[in-house]
């Protein structure tokens, strides 16, 4: 048996500090936030991504996740997100590890596109102005990112999910305290 | 969160959850003053009010409706580790906090026996007699309907 720990120190601000750095994060593709809250979230998730799910999850949302029992427990209890083994039926998806296909998660139907999953994958570095090439909406120029730890063919699949657009899966990399979001209609160059 | 082991099976964290719900802070701190200070504990969740939909049914098979909603306050703390819970009614937070507290510690087999006897038992003897003593208000302005069919 695991034992639970703290969630956010001040529920209130620091759900909305998170909130606004992910909103920050998605309305400038591929730019690194940081994650304001103090949050120290049990292994193997990391304080980036326990603040996103603290932030966004609730009992609406169902929640997929590889993240082991500890994690689950932790999760269901401080956001109340029922815990569903069916990724295409989840609302978001936590992956820690080997990250699932983007073609096997819910995109949403063309009358609500805003059903689309969310993705918050944890990766191991977000680099700034270096590797990927990001154009799209909330880019002026370009925004670059370089995501270590990403899967190998995550440029080709994040094309297809592009071209679904408006339909279509949202992701949030998360890395330590680090976050950068990559929202449906961004587009992705190797750089 | 499920915590079941040989010392709590869930009748009797069922009885002292539903007996703390319905004690007050005050009885709560009352029975804690004579026993040790327990330890400093880690809040998991604050005390937070909210609103509670209460379903009712009438009768066993009719459909479930909503009768109404209710003000409930709930907390979760960590003691040592043991995890307590608590929804109370009312807004009251140090309520919430001790009935989350006591069930915490209750958990723990090193002090159940002396909380068990210092603070369930006379709260539920003290909640027994008020129930009883309502009930006997209550019996002593009963109608007997009965009474005109026996007098024709």
């Amino acid at each position: 048996m695991s034992i639970l720990s703290l969630g956010f120190a001040d529920p209130v601000l620091d759900a909305q500090a998170s909130f606004r750095a992910i909103l920050e994060a998605m309305s400038r593709p591929g730019r690194i936030q940081r994650i304001p809250a103090r949050i120290t979230p049990p292994a193997p998730l990391c304080p980036a991504a326990a603040a996103a799910l603290l932030s966004l999850a609730d009992a609406d949302t169902p929640l997929w996740l590889d993240a082991g029992d500890a994690a689950a427990e932790w999760l269901r209890f401080h956001c109340g997100a029922p815990i569903t083994q069916d990724i295409g039926a989840a609302r978001f998806v936590l992956a820690c590890n080997a990250a699932p296909s983007l073609a096997a998660l819910d995109i949403g139907t063309d009358e609500d596109p805003q059903l689309g999953a969310t993705l918050i994958l944890q990766v191991a570095n977000l680099t700034a102005d270096e590797g990927w090439r990001l154009i799209g909406p909330g880019i002026q120029h370009e925004h670059r990112l370089r995501v270590s730890g990403a899967p190998a063919d995550f440029v080709t699949a994040w094309a297809a999910n592009h071209g679904l657009f408006p339909r279509g899966v949202d992701v949030l990399l998360c890395a330590g305290d680090s976050i950068a979001a990559l929202p449906r209609s961004v587009m992705i160059a190797e750089g | 969160m499920t915590q079941t082991n040989a010392n709590n099976p869930p009748q009797a964290r069922q009885r002292w959850m539903s007996i703390l719900a319905r004690a007050s802070a005050e009885e709560m701190a009352q029975c804690l003053a004579n026993l040790p200070a327990l330890p400093a504990a880690e809040t998991l969740r604050a005390p937070e009010t909210g609103l509670v939909m209460v379903r009712g049914r009438a009768g066993g098979d009719g459909e479930a409706f909503n009768m109404g909603e209710m003000t409930v306050t709930r907390c979760a703390l960590r003691l040592g580790d043991f995890v307590g819970h608590a929804y109370v009614a009312g807004r009251d937070h140090e309520k919430a906090r001790l009935a989350a507290l006591l069930d915490a510690a209750l958990q723990d087999p090193a002090r159940q026996t002396t909380l068990l006897s210092a603070v369930i038992e006379p709260l539920a003897t003290q909640q027994a007699a008020a129930r009883q003593s309502e009930a006997r208000k209550a019996a002593a302005t009963r109608v007997d309907f009965f009474t005109m069919a026996t007098m024709r």
